[in-house]
């Protein structure tokens, strides 16, 4: 995974709650068998003024004028600013796939669905919880200015504004340090195959009714 | 000992280790999969050189890609016919193949929706640590057990080491007293319930549902509330194990039989909460309270009881919800203070993994026996939620109720509750449908969703437009 230490970007506010995984990559571009490409198709419902499919040139489709993602003073944005319960829906991890192949690093929002927030940090994305009011004052400030530009600091647990001046932000310990070391859970898990071992020899002593299969029960 | 949930309990009998950083191995009994969150994890198991941690742990079967039309499914993956789509469903078969995974293909008779066929297989057992790369895995926790939807690194992560590394959730109790009215349902609980603690009240907690209208609910009922657990934020829903749950389990095929299922029964019966245990949260509802439900947004908690009307924007004070019922209205093609029995429908949609079993197409074949479906119904379809729940209804006849009514009886799937497959509603169109979930886009590109129970559903095909189910004899 892709180590996140420091990331400094163009912030896109997304303005809008209850922002869905179908939203985010409608269920089309899900019948994929692969895990990279998705980013052409990041809000492919507001982003296109057609209907994408999978096999669609999206270099040749109308865009939406009107969508954020397609306006130049957002272009290659790395930091999606947006509202609450970021995420909420189906558990597709080709939510946070789509989001990351398009260039995205780190999101800001008051809340998150818990599938989604989980999904962000197995990808190298940063979801960043902050307070709602905070949330409101960085919409003020990026619609205010145009090419504003946040920095994120991992390390430090810190987002720095263009004035300099900083907010500071909560993250899972274990989350942190596996972000900031680009760490494969299963490896790490894997370091305790032992324990696994033994837990499951115990339980099926203990129980053992949830190791049959129609044809030894 | 300290008083436990459910949830607490469930927790600890599957700790495999606590970590000094505050996470948790838990292991898991269960790991269900279909073919559109495996084929990455599958493919990074190999890339890895991982081998599976333990093969009858899973359980597959495909569900959102394949079509619902019986001549379709009769050419079987020849049938499907995005290629897309039939190379998902196909990886599928060769994944379980060359990892030799039980596996109900395609045109099994007992395939279906993995959220039907696990309970109806045995393949779900209270006390169980279940988990799918599929957020409706709430379902489960109908039979006393915890699941709960994950993601594809997950899946993996699950195939390789038979643990997730979870953080503890707290705890909520969703307590309904007294009891439905006739006419009212599982369906229209869960939606008031989400009414009103919002699409984000549960996040961060599992949800006990308890309380006398629970208890008296059908493991189909209960299925139908667990569900939607993850549609109030919940990752995970629970109910309590009683003598309903070990009725429903006995005699399934993966369910434990002779002496061992006598062990197992004295152990499932510890699986509720202490009286003395304590929750985080606790929400109340009374049951005689609650009405027939509809949603009228892009959103399950933009709800209204049928005998209400659409909010109108202009009296919402907090400027964020008035913009979201304002582009949800606007999405949705309808007016602020419409009363909702004047919302006509194009379409009807019975089936999905939250009401698509023998239960839910028996209270809709209730109602439109004898009837035929509204002129201005371009199409209604019904999608059993499994081949064995087909079966059933087959030799209940159903099916030709049905089909007399003018409703079109399909093969077991997903279907137009996700629209993967060739069953999508067109633009602008409005759908009764006892799936989900109503968010843009969710049954096809520009189609507007109502979510109902399968009487309401039935109802208004009968009818055109919503109707008061409680006012049909």
């Amino acid at each position: 995974m892709r180590k996140f230490i420091k990331e400094k970007g163009v912030v896109m506010p997304l303005d809008r709650a209850n922002v869905d995984t179908d939203f985010i990559i409608p269920k089309q571009f899900l019948k994929s068998i692969k895990r990279s490409g998705f980013g052409v198709n990041l809000f492919d419902e507001q982003r296109y003024l057609d209907k994408g499919e999978p096999d669609s040139d999206n270099s040749q489709r109308p865009l939406n004028p009107d969508f954020v993602l397609n306006q130049p003073r957002y272009q290659n944005a790395a930091i999606l600013l947006t509202r609450d319960n970021f995420g909420c829906g189906s558990s597709r991890e080709h939510a946070p796939w789509a989001l990351d192949d398009y260039g995205f690093r780190a999101i800001l929002a008051p809340s998150f669905a818990d599938i989604f927030f989980n999904n962000c940090f197995k990808n190298g994305l940063l979801p960043i919880v902050l307070d709602r009011a905070l949330i409101a004052g960085l919409f003020e400030e990026v619609t205010a200015n145009a090419g504003y530009q946040l920095e994120i600091d991992l390390q430090e647990q810190s987002i720095v504004k263009p004035d300099g001046t900083s907010i500071n932000f909560e993250v899972d310990e274990f989350c942190r340090h596996s972000l900031m070391n680009g760490l494969d859970d299963i490896g790490l898990t894997l370091e305790d195959a032992a324990a696994i071992q033994a837990f499951e020899t115990q339980w099926r002593g203990q129980a053992p009714w949830y190791f049959t299969t129609p044809e030894n029960s | 000992m300290k008083a436990r949930t459910l949830y607490d309990k469930i927790w600890d009998a599957h700790l495999v280790k606590q970590r000094d950083n505050g996470t948790a191995l838990l292991y898991i009994d269960r790991h269900l999969i279909h073919e559109v969150t495996s084929p990455q994890a599958f493919e990074g198991l190999r890339l890895a050189g991982r081998r599976l941690w333990r093969k009858d742990a899973n359980f597959a079967t495909p569900d959102h890609n394949i079509p619902t039309t019986s001549a379709e499914r009769r050419q079987g993956l020849a049938g499907i016919k995005d290629p897309v789509s039939k190379l998902q469903v196909h990886t599928l078969d060769e994944n379980c193949k060359k990892f030799n995974i039980f596996e109900l293909k395609m045109n099994d008779e007992r395939q279906g929706i993995v959220h039907v066929v696990g309970p109806e297989q045995g393949a779900t057992l209270p006390g169980m640590t279940i988990v799918c790369g599929d957020s409706h895995t709430s379902t489960h926790g109908a039979l006393g057990a915890l699941a709960h939807g994950i993601g594809t690194s997950e899946v993996e992560h699950v195939l390789a080491t038979q643990c997730l590394i979870q953080k503890k959730a707290k705890n909520m109790l969703v307590r309904v007293n007294g009891r439905l009215m006739p006419g009212v349902t599982a369906k229209d609980m869960v939606l008031a319930i989400i009414g009103k603690i919002g699409t984000a009240g549960g996040t961060g907690y599992t949800i006990e549902f308890g309380g006398e209208a629970i208890a008296a609910l059908s493991i189909e009922g209960r299925m139908t509330i667990c569900n939607m657990a993850i549609e109030a934020g919940a990752r995970a829903g629970l109910v309590a194990v009683d003598d309903t749950t070990l009725n429903y389990i006995k005699g399934r095929p993966f369910a434990p039989k002779g002496e061992l299922w006598d062990q197992a029964v004295v152990a499932w019966k510890t699986l509720v909460t202490d009286d003395a245990a304590k929750f985080d949260q606790l929400v109340e509802l009374q049951a005689e309270e609650i009405e027939p439900q509809v949603t009228w947004g892009t959103s399950p908690e933009m709800v209204a009881s049928i005998t209400g009307s659409i909010p109108d924007p202009a009296l919402e004070l907090d400027a964020i919800k008035r913009g979201n019922i304002q582009q949800a209205l606007k999405y949705m093609g309808l007016e602020g203070g419409t009363a909702i029995q004047d919302i006509k429908l194009d379409c009807i949609f019975i089936g999905s993994c939250t009401n698509s079993r023998i239960e839910d197409l028996r209270e809709a074949a209730r109602i439109v026996d004898g009837k035929r479906v509204a002129d201005s119904i371009e199409m209604a379809l019904v999608v059993p939620g499994s081949g064995l729940v087909k079966k059933q209804a087959e030799a209940e006849g159903l099916d030709v109720i049905f089909k007399n009514a003018g409703l079109e009886w399909r093969e077991p799937g997903c279907s137009m509750c996700l629209a993967m497959n060739a069953d999508q509603l067109g633009a602008g169109k409005h759908c009764a449908s006892t799936s989900n979930r109503n968010f843009e886009g969710r049954q096809g590109s520009g189609a507007r969703t109502h979510l109902v129970s399968p009487a309401m559903a039935a109802a208004a095909a009968i009818h055109g437009h919503f109707v008061d189910v409680r006012h049909l004899a």
